[in-house]
């Protein structure tokens, strides 16, 4: 059976229990729900943060987010897939991102749930700016996501 | 064609978007951005290191020489740390 993903972009908190109900009500054949959420930390390298304010491309962030979801259904048996991504100003503790991996097994939920955030991270247009006391600045990119990304490609 | 900037991209330059119409001999996204350089200080500033810039052509990422002909909207910013 084909799934269809749920990607969303919003301002607003996400349910994490709502957006399994959606995935496993009413159906017998979901054996493993993955969920993967992102928490704004209250520091970045040491230092406490008031807030992150999150900025994006729309259009392309859902255009290139679903390619991923894309990707992920045709490389594993998934019976569903959600990703919820929060922009705006998110302060420590609140949640930024989730990614939900159903299927019949764990196995490929696990899998396609790292898969999905790795290629996120790395690809997914979003930018972080960070507040503290030392006034505002955009956090850089970590090569390591980029590697994290790379090690799903097929050789 | 449509140009967008994000996150210090746009901040550098000052807008989020504009029309720009380029000459002919302007092919890629690496002359492109030579290109809009040459605007101003604000847009030199921006792209003072076009290697960490990073493109994409109507929402798809591209790789700095791909062409830019035909292209309906180029959108140019840092590397992403969303997630």
């Amino acid at each position: 059976m084909t799934a269809a993903a749920t990607i969303r972009i919003q301002q607003a908190d996400f349910d994490i229990a709502q957006e399994i109900a959606a995935l496993t009500k009413g159906r017998s054949d979901v054996g493993a729900v993955v969920t993967f959420s992102g928490i704004c930390r209250g520091s970045e390298n040491g230092e406490p943060i008031a807030a992150l304010t999150l900025e994006h491309y729309p259009g392309m962030a859902e255009a290139e987010i679903k390619r991923h979801t894309d990707e992920a259904m045709s490389r594993w048996p998934l019976t569903g897939l959600t990703v919820v991504h929060r922009v705006g100003r998110i302060t420590p503790g609140e949640n930024i991102v989730l990614v939900l991996a159903a299927s019949a097994h764990r196995q490929a939920a696990f899998q396609a749930a790292e898969f999905l955030m790795d290629y996120l991270k790395a690809n997914a247009p979003f930018w972080k700016r960070e507040e503290s006391a030392k006034g505002t600045s955009w956090i850089d990119a970590r090569g390591h996501d980029d590697d994290a990304a790379a090690r799903w490609t097929k050789s | 064609m449509r140009v967008k900037y994000f996150a210090w991209v746009r901040e550098r330059i000052g807008i989020s978007e504009e029309m720009v119409d380029p000459p002919a001999a302007v092919r890629t996204v690496d002359d492109l951005i030579g290109w809009l350089s040459e605007r101003g200080e604000t847009y030199a500033y921006a792209f003072e290191k076009p290697k960490v810039i990073r493109a994409a052509i109507d929402h798809t990422h591209v790789k700095s020489d791909a062409m830019i002909s035909g292209a309906r909207e180029i959108a140019f910013f840092p590397p992403m740390t969303g997630g």
